[in-house]
């Protein structure tokens, strides 16, 4: 059996690609956040002291996926906070109709001890795909 | 897979991909042409096959793979079938630079450098989760998105008489408030005076060498001489706005029933709600960034009178590399103080025509 990587990094000139796994899809949306708060900072640096709870919908998975990694984003610059633990619990209700709940946990921006190495602006749907082959993956683009 | 067609001109031809309307052409010189990456020309070709398009997908010489529309992307559309799209114009809108210039020599400024550079870190923030010394009303924030750079000369930063010098003179008609989301207010509200991180910077620079000596003058640039350099943009306001409208282009290609080779080039028809009301919230962050490198250009200037009382720094240009902008004729206006037209850098723009 093929081991499964959380995630990876792609080569990429100006910005951070990445593919993340997962064995369901909440685990790949799991591994996706934690590849994006890795790309910006060393996320073994990063306590889960708080937790943050996440609701959101989607007419689609890769939809409700994008919507995940943006609410991260806005998240990160308004609560001044950073994140390394991610529980996603996906619901889809019906044919079309995607549900997310999550339970964030990190704590607040101590320059004394988080070192950035990049800042994620938005999440980009370059190259945006969600698909299912051994495993559940997804690949995104990051403007940096 | 590109064609030549003069030096510093390479066509991507029709066929290079099914679905391309125009050519691309890559302005790079001969030199640079190895350093474009495959995947910027799939980024031009892609650019192409949009709606619209008038004459050609282009590159300038910084292309270099992007998302959407490559770095240095530009494209021109018609207004009667054409479209607009954010994978023309980045999260980032108006990023830009400005550059102002001080009569000052490098070797006065050479032994004060130190302090000086302590003094702008000090006084213009900057970094990851770096908030400004401003604390903007709800009102007021809506002012910048309307009002750009005038707003921010009416409140203290800056003269009347940079405005002339910023392109758009700082401050692009068409912002509509009601298409920036809460969200969009939320994090732009605390980063209104801030630099941000990442490529952008505020840099104390020199003027090295001189290659044109007549447009050098006409700029009061000289050798020697100090200048510095703004580049950052429109912060978590513009990279939420685009976000929000992402989303609903990204429908509207489904209901427009538009085919795009990438989804960063979702977009509606020019005229549909959904192309209005995107082109209204980009002007609102196009203007928050100029009033933004407004108000950390006066810090600026703040810290070189403290340091030097005899020194000025005048604002020599203001041009936005992510943006996209109605154009009726002539690109721009340019006003009698800048009788030099300068170079623009284009990271990502889109500019759209009429017939």
């Amino acid at each position: 059996m093929v081991k499964m990587k959380p995630y990876e990094y792609l080569e990429h000139t100006a910005d951070v690609k990445f593919i993340a796994h997962g064995k369901s899809p909440d685990e790949m949306l799991s591994n996706a956040a934690l590849a994006l708060f890795n790309s910006m900072i060393d996320t073994a640096t990063v306590q889960a002291k708080e937790t943050w709870k996440v609701e959101l919908f989607g007419p689609d998975l890769e939809t409700l996926a994008y919507n995940w990694l943006s609410e991260l984003v806005f998240l990160f610059e308004t609560e001044f906070a950073v994140f390394s633990t991610f529980d996603v619990n996906l619901h889809q209700t019906n044919d079309s109709d995607w549900s997310l709940q999550a339970s964030i946990g990190g704590e607040r921006i101590d320059h004394s001890r988080h070192a950035f190495d990049n800042e994620v602006k938005a999440v980009t749907l370059h190259e945006f795909e969600v698909k299912k082959n051994e495993f559940w993956c997804i690949q995104v683009v990051l403007d940096v | 897979m590109l064609n030549k067609i003069e030096d510093n001109i390479y066509e991507v031809p029709i066929d290079y991909r099914p679905g391309m309307r125009v050519p691309g052409r890559v302005f790079v010189s001969e030199a640079l042409l190895g350093m474009v990456e495959p995947g910027t020309v799939d980024q031009v070709a892609n650019v192409a096959s949009l709606p619209g398009i008038v004459k050609y997908s282009m590159a300038m010489p910084d292309a270099h793979l992007g998302y959407g529309f490559p770095i240095g992307g530009v494209a021109a559309f018609r207004e009667d079938g054409g479209i607009i799209s954010p994978g023309g114009v980045g999260f980032d809108i108006n990023c830009g630079v400005r550059l102002l210039r001080s009569n000052l020599e490098a070797k006065a400024v050479q032994p004060l450098i130190s302090t000086l550079v302590d003094a702008l870190f000090e006084a213009v923030p900057s970094g990851v989760g770096a908030t400004s010394r401003l604390h903007v009303s709800d009102k007021e924030l809506t002012d910048a998105f309307i009002d750009g750079a005038k707003w921010a000369v009416g409140q203290g930063y800056g003269v009347e008489a940079d405005l002339a010098h910023c392109e758009e003179d700082g401050s692009m008609k068409g912002a509509d408030p009601s298409q920036v989301s809460i969200k969009a207010r939320k994090r732009g509200r605390p980063q209104l005076g801030t630099l941000g991180s990442g490529n952008h910077f505020l840099e104390i620079q020199r003027v090295d060498e001189i290659y044109d000596e007549a447009v050098a003058k006409k700029f009061g640039l000289f050798k020697g001489q100090i200048t510095v350099m703004i580049h950052c943009g429109s912060r978590g306001a513009g990279h939420q706005i685009c976000t929000d409208h992402l989303e609903v282009l990204t429908r509207a290609v489904h209901k427009y029933n538009i085919d795009i080779p990438d989804k960063q080039l979702a977009c509606a028809p020019l005229g549909t709600p959904e192309a209005e009301n995107y082109f209204g919230g980009m002007v609102c962050a196009a203007n928050y960034a100029w009033a933004n490198r407004h108000i950390i250009a006066h810090w600026t200037r703040e810290v070189f009178e403290k340091y030097f009382p005899d020194g000025k720094l005048d604002l020599v240009y203001d041009v936005a590399h992510n943006v996209a902008s109605q154009d009726r004729g002539a690109r721009c206006r340019w006003s009698p103080q800048t009788p030099v037209r300068p170079q623009k850098r284009c990271n990502k723009s889109l500019w759209t025509l009429t017939k």
